[in-house]
């Protein structure tokens, strides 16, 4: 614990299962850094939740590996310290003896489910292997167990979903899955990296209750990894916060959120969105209220059956067999937003919020209702019809590493929209230096590539992008769902700014009802397609009517945390 | 990023073999009335001279120079192979990217046209196209081509396909851009590494069609060619081995530096290796 400011008390565990002494993980040279885990020291109690927070390049995922050496070797190695399980030191323990610990003392659950699991093989017997190499039960007896710890994880109907495969199982249920493997040989230590980040917020608020139940029970000690302080707040016990790869900050859950120390852990916790539903902004009031996007009844189902050749389907009955079922992405939906409004669109996977994004900007076409952008019908116009009306709505992508073109100039992605709506190439030009100084970077960044940009610039530049034809209504599809927390606040903010100085109309599509309370003064709330409940986000907080609504928000982790105390602005509902 | 793409890329010792001799066959084409004055056709001695007994590579059956043969085939050989090729990846990338690009209706014609093409074995099919056209030029790069260009049309249909569904395509359709713009600016720029790839491997095959074709004696009537040259030598296969081997060497090395040089580029390409 050498330079670093941890008071003796919180330091260590009282009864250490893992003890973790001067670890540093050297990273290959061409790297950014020496090493990717610079002399950290921590410890995990029996039965106690240690939570790993930091952003992405910390290391918090490189340590997690460490312990249970599955580190990418020789890119990545450990240079040095010990990792003491039970005072057994696994960083010199042999190959052999490491096979025996994973799975049977320390056990780890990934973040995706889909990719962790074989889908080739069934649930139960993924499970089976690992019973059959760490133990001499008989067929049966495993069998049992198996279908025991497929109880003890609340999967539904355990007999028959030993039997299934992967992709037969929601991503929740292979969550499960993936936790009863690591439950099986009821270990000392289970490792868990970022395991609810990929799934809707119902679904990890289900997750993160089954592991601290599961927890108490067995008395199994738990490394949780997460960037998620909602998370954090929900189920540690201990925190330890990390950042290019050392050690910042290292103490009980209380003590880091409420009073932490270290000016990053102090960023962090402040760049996490409210979920005090923010006030209507000034501006919106002089604004006319007229409705600038009307929908009304909009419909659009995916997996239509068979087209063409039904005399084929006719002759020969299985050929239809594989075609899906036809899906109702958007189900009679109505909306209207005003000028100057902005509103979120909130829902988990699956509830069709992206596609009615994508009907409203044309890039699905929508199969039935109306919706009239700016008083111009826009369902059922082709392509080149709808290229004047491209300069009233635009978008803003999820993800600022595929929404660039990699084999173009940042400037002339940026002004590309301004030319074709008629402007000359050297206006565009000169506007799009202009919008990248407003986005917050430099105008020299116009002669440079995507690449050489972080995601959070990237995704400013997106923003550039769309704002480069002076669109009336901007759609932002999870703009920062990609991207690192404290990068999230300013992107976040930087929206809300813009909105503010172009009088911009906001659809924002978003999973995450804080990032939904921290720029949206509407909220639409989407559940199969169809609206369940809309609203003043400060209203329905307040006083949620459907009942997915209130599961939705009392899912948000860490919400008791945030509404209590922390926060000083009082919990005003307009 | 060029310099780190040719480090890569001539770094790898197998691509810099194969370049060096690639090298060698493209100059000897290009030089080939400079370097081997005789007429291929001409009879410039006895017949069945012996390598290096006053010929570089002995004579043939009529007395004719092998070496000159050897140089003036290369040419007619490259420029069939790379016309043929070329003609192909254009109309087989064209093909695939209206196919990848537009999907539904358009996709599932242009798909059964390339099933169509690819059901039939191709080497009897370019046999069949030549004999139909008569032997020429002309016909033979036909023929290569007609048969080469399914495998292209596939692998950009795939490029397209992929690409098509990122999110900086669906940011120029909403920034209005036109299909033709998106395609040719947006998408193939971005799907080439693969399309140079399996261009570069197509050469060798066309290489080695050309030959057999010019073996059963369908080549181009008027010009020398390595396939024309070993089947003009077979009969003599036990007397001369040198008619044979050496055109058949020159096409193994010149196939074989194409595929190394190929599989080179497809690893300096390769944007998983590139990251490193």
């Amino acid at each position: 614990m050498t330079g670093s400011f941890i008071e003796a008390p919180v330091a260590g565990a009282t009864d250490p299962v893992l003890e973790i002494r001067d670890l540093s993980v050297a990273l290959p040279p061409w790297a950014d850094r020496p090493l990717a885990v610079k002399s950290l020291s921590l410890t995990v109690g029996r039965g106690e939740t240690l939570c790993v927070v930091g952003e992405s390049g910390s290391g918090k995922s490189v340590m997690a590996r460490s312990i249970l050496r599955i580190l990418p070797e020789p890119q990545l190695r450990i240079a040095s310290g010990q990792i003491l399980l039970d005072g057994e030191d696994l960083a010199q323990a042999e190959a052999r003896r490491m096979r025996q610990i994973r799975g049977g003392q320390i056990a780890m659950v990934f973040q995706e489910p889909m990719v962790s699991l074989n889908p080739l093989m069934t649930v139960g017997r993924q499970i089976d292997e690992i019973l059959e190499v760490h133990t001499d039960w008989r067929k049966a007896e495993r069998r049992r167990r198996v279908i025991a710890t497929f109880d003890d994880v609340r999967l539904p109907d355990p007999k028959s979903i030993v039997d299934a495969y992967p992709h037969e199982l929601s991503g929740g249920q292979r969550q499960r899955v993936m936790i009863a493997m690591s439950l099986v040989l009821e270990p000392k230590l289970i490792v868990a990296d970022e395991p609810t980040t990929a799934l809707d917020v119902t679904t990890e608020a289900q997750v993160l209750t089954l592991l601290k139940d599961l927890q108490t029970k067995h008395g199994t000690a738990l490394m949780f990894i997460t960037h998620n302080f909602g998370v954090v707040a929900e189920i540690a016990d201990r925190v330890a916060v990390m950042r290019f790869g050392e050690l910042v900050e290292y103490g009980t859950v209380g003590e880091v959120l409420n009073r932490p120390q270290h000016p990053y852990t102090k960023a962090l916790i402040d760049a996490v969105p409210s979920l005090v539903p923010r006030k209507r902004p000034v501006p919106a009031a002089d604004l006319p209220a007229e409705p600038i996007l009307t929908v009304r009844g909009l419909e659009k189902t995916f997996g239509r059956p068979s087209v063409g050749l039904p005399w084929l389907t006719r002759l020969l009955p299985l050929m239809g067999q594989g075609r899906r079922a036809a899906v109702k992405a958007v189900n009679k939906v109505d909306l209207d937003i005003r000028r100057g409004s902005a509103v979120a669109l909130v829902g988990e996977s699956g509830s069709g919020k992206s596609t009615l994004a994508r009907c409203l900007i044309g890039l699905e076409q929508a199969d039935a209702g109306s919706a009239l952008v700016g008083g111009n019908e826009i369902v059922g116009m082709s392509r080149s019809a709808w290229r004047p009306l491209r300069s009233r709505v635009q978008m803003v992508f999820q993800d600022p590493f595929a929404s660039l073109n990699p084999r173009t100039r940042v400037g002339d992605i940026i002004a590309r929209g301004a030319i074709l709506q008629g402007q000359s190439p050297d206006a565009a030009m000169a506007q799009a230096q202009q919008l990248l100084e407003l986005v917050g970077l430099e105008a020299k960044a116009a002669d440079r590539y995507p690449h050489e940009f972080s995601g959070g610039q990237r995704q400013r530049i997106g923003i550039a992008r769309a704002l480069a034809v002076k669109p009336d209504i901007l759609i932002a599809d999870e703009p920062v769902s990609a991207l690192d927390v404290s990068v999230q606040k300013q992107v976040l903010d930087l929206l809300d700014d813009l909105r503010r100085q172009f009088g911009l109309t906001m659809l924002f599509i978003t999973h995450d009802l804080r990032v939904a309370a921290h720029v949206c003064e509407e909220i639409v709330v989407l559940k199969s397609g169809a609206i369940v409940e809309r609203g003043m986000t400060a209203d329905i907080f307040a006083n949620p009517q459907h009942e997915y609504t209130r599961t939705l928000l009392s899912s948000v982790p860490g919400r008791n945390w945030q509404l209590t105390g922390r926060r000083d602005q009082p919990q005003t509902i307009t | 990023m060029s310099t780190s793409f040719w480090t890569r890329f001539l770094g790898n010792p197998r691509v810099l073999l194969g370049s060096i001799w690639l090298v060698l066959v493209v100059i000897g084409a290009l030089a080939a009335p400079l370097i081997a004055p005789l007429d291929p056709f001409a009879i410039s001695g006895r017949p069945f001279v012996r390598p290096l007994d006053g010929f570089v590579f002995g004579t043939d059956s009529l007395g004719r120079s092998v070496w000159s043969g050897l140089v003036h085939g290369a040419r007619t050989t490259l420029l069939i192979a790379v016309i043929a090729t070329l003609a192909a990846v254009a109309f087989g990338g064209l093909l695939g990217a209206l196919s990848g690009f537009y999907a539904g209706r358009v996709d599932n014609l242009l798909m059964r046209l390339t099933e169509f093409f690819q059901t039939i074995p191709s080497f009897i099919f370019a046999i069949l196209l030549v004999a139909v056209l008569s032997p020429s030029t002309t016909s033979v790069v036909v023929a290569i081509a007609t048969v080469s260009w399914p495998p292209i049309a596939r692998i950009v249909r795939a490029e397209v396909m992929s690409l098509r569904s990122r999110e900086f395509i669906q940011a120029a359709i909403t920034l209005g851009e036109r299909d033709g713009v998106i395609l040719f600016r947006q998408i193939l720029p971005n799907a080439l590494s693969p399309l140079i790839v399996t261009g570069s491997l197509l050469v060798a095959t066309a290489i080695l069609t050309e030959s057999a074709l010019s073996f059963l004696g369908l080549g181009a009537p008027n010009f020398m060619s390595w396939g024309f040259m070993i089947g003009a030598g077979r009969s003599f296969l036990r007397d001369s081995w040198w008619l044979v081997a050496i055109p058949g060497i020159a096409i193994l090395l010149t196939v074989l530096s194409i595929n190394l040089v190929g599989e080179g580029l497809n690893d300096a390409l390769n944007p998983r290796l590139r990251t490193l």
